[in-house]
């Protein structure tokens, strides 16, 4: 079972830049989604931001009906500059990769609880860290994305953009960087201070 | 002493690796150390469990060779140890008046001799040097004050100047910087133009670099290192250089004046040069000599 958990409401108020579109994900059972906070603050959101429509769905982990679900919103997903996404770390990732020269932000941070887990079939993992990093990271994950899990950039194992310790997956870092590139937001690879990952985050407080 | 004294002092900063043992018995690198490396570089660089194969501790290793009147540096890796472990490590290494560190995020687990290990990756390059900033600013990680004075090191980290995505290198080498790195040694460097560019990038960052050289033994080292050494790339000319002087080669002449050629070719463009001899540490001398590099007044 994944929990998620509400990033606080500044950090959300400062990924609302310009027109946004919301997603919500209400369809794994074996995610919890804490549907009612996510409603209040979503409406203060659309009273001091630009938010053009909020849709509500499920398993958009599964891009094929990621697509089909937002058909028929996607002349407001075209005006949209942000994507806010509220889901699981998945959910995030498939959204990010489908709109590759869009902002997607992830508002939830995952944490996992021991037992069965949600049926994520796909090429994207998330690893439940409690810390979602996707938001400087142009959506694809660090610690599912990359060998090491490491969150400071590439380490020097990469060889014609294939990882060190497994030659059919793209380097993740490689991968970070030119979806930055594309985004033109290559100043989050201009840390301020190092990253250092708290594995005292990975359960619910 | 530390080594960025040396950077410092404007002097070419001269380094070599040497791999401790798979056991004990360190006469066979003490021996050549003080034969071929004692007079010709400035410190010797240490590894941390090479490519993930076990072997003796670096941090021990150092200390014989300082007591031997030798500089070591200590390489750190993040793959064994978590930061409860590189911390104290690095407080051990101060307790034993080890001064210069190389603050690397290390080789996976699979790629070694113990390839059912866990890694741990706790912390990566970038976070260990902060680490270590650190401490020397009197905390660790967890903001708990350090007793007594804190240590001070040469905090040095590397970088892949020949890598295929060089860019995504630059950008990992300026978050090292701004963690607290003091000198940069390099991945092993084939390709001189390529060097300098990326040394043209890197001087805005002001931090001293070494260019990094392995010694090319034959045409199959060369290709292996093709096929599976990142950031590492011999050109084709290279490999033929080496192919054709088949009885120069086989006595490794032909690698050594490639590196010597490579020195003169990049030397007004970096601080220094790191040597990964894997094993040739006794063809050092010569590669410093036909480099012009004479030996360093103690």
């Amino acid at each position: 079972m994944l929990i998620t958990q509400l990033k606080s409401k500044e950090s959300i108020e400062s990924l609302a830049v310009g027109k946004v579109v919301i997603i919500n994900c209400h369809g794994c059972k074996e995610v919890y989604f804490p549907e009612h906070q996510a409603d209040e603050l979503q409406k203060e959101l659309s009273d001091n931001k630009e938010v053009i429509q909020i849709i509500t769905t499920d398993y958009i982990c599964n891009p094929d009906n990621l697509k089909l679900q937002l058909k028929k919103h996607m002349d407001k997903i075209n005006l949209a500059d942000t994507i806010l996404v509220f889901s699981c770390g998945v959910g995030i990732q498939t959204v990010a990769a489908q709109f590759e020269d869009k902002k997607v932000y992830s508002c939830c941070d995952t944490y996992q609880l021991p037992g069965f887990q949600g049926v994520t079939p796909l090429n994207v993992d998330c690893g439940q860290c409690g810390e979602c990093y996707l938001n400087g990271t142009g959506g694809i994950c660090p610690i599912t994305a990359c060998s090491k899990s490491l969150i400071n950039g590439q380490c020097g194992g990469a060889k014609n953009g294939m990882c060190e310790v497994d030659k059919d997956m793209e380097c993740g870092w490689e991968r970070i960087y030119r979806k930055l590139e594309k985004l033109n937001k290559l100043d989050n690879m201009k840390y301020d201070a190092p990253k250092v990952r708290n594995f005292g985050n990975s359960k619910p407080e | 002493m530390r080594i960025t004294e040396l950077f410092q002092r404007d002097e070419f900063v001269l380094t070599a690796e040497v791999g401790p043992p798979k056991g004990v018995e360190l006469d066979h690198l003490i021996k050549d150390a003080h034969e071929y490396l004692k007079t010709r570089v400035h410190a010797l660089n240490v590894t941390d469990n090479q490519s993930s194969v076990m072997r003796t501790g670096s941090l021990a290793t150092c200390k014989v060779l300082k007591d031997e009147g030798l500089l070591p540096i200590f390489q750190i890796t993040c793959r064994d140890r978590n930061r409860i472990a590189l911390q104290s490590d690095v407080l051990s290494a101060a307790l034993l008046g080890i001064e210069n560190l190389l603050l690397l995020t290390g080789d996976y687990t699979t790629l070694g001799d113990h390839p059912q290990a866990k890694p741990v990756f706790d912390l990566d390059s970038v976070s260990l040097i902060h680490a270590v900033k650190r401490l020397e600013e009197g905390f660790d990680l967890a903001g708990n004050a350090v007793d007594g004075a804190p240590p001070k090191f040469a905090k040095g980290a590397v970088v892949s100047p020949c890598s295929d995505s060089v860019d995504v290198q630059l950008a990992k080498m300026e978050a090292k910087v701004k963690a607290g790195c003091e000198y940069f040694q390099t991945q092993g460097v084939y390709e001189p133009e390529k060097f300098i560019k990326f040394m043209e990038q890197a001087k805005q960052f002001g931090v001293p670099v070494q260019l990094g050289l392995i010694i090319p033994k034959n045409v199959g080292m060369c290709r292996y290192m093709n096929a599976n050494v990142a950031g590492v790339h011999v050109p084709d000319d290279m490999i033929e250089e080496l192919k054709a002087d088949k009885e120069k080669t086989k006595a490794g002449d032909t690698g050594v004046e490639i590196c010597a050629r490579l020195i003169r070719e990049c030397k007004d463009y970096c601080q220094g040069v790191h040597i990964m001899s894997l094993g040739w540490e006794n063809r050092i001398p010569e590669i410093l000599d036909m480099a012009g590099i004479a030996p360093i007044a103690k």
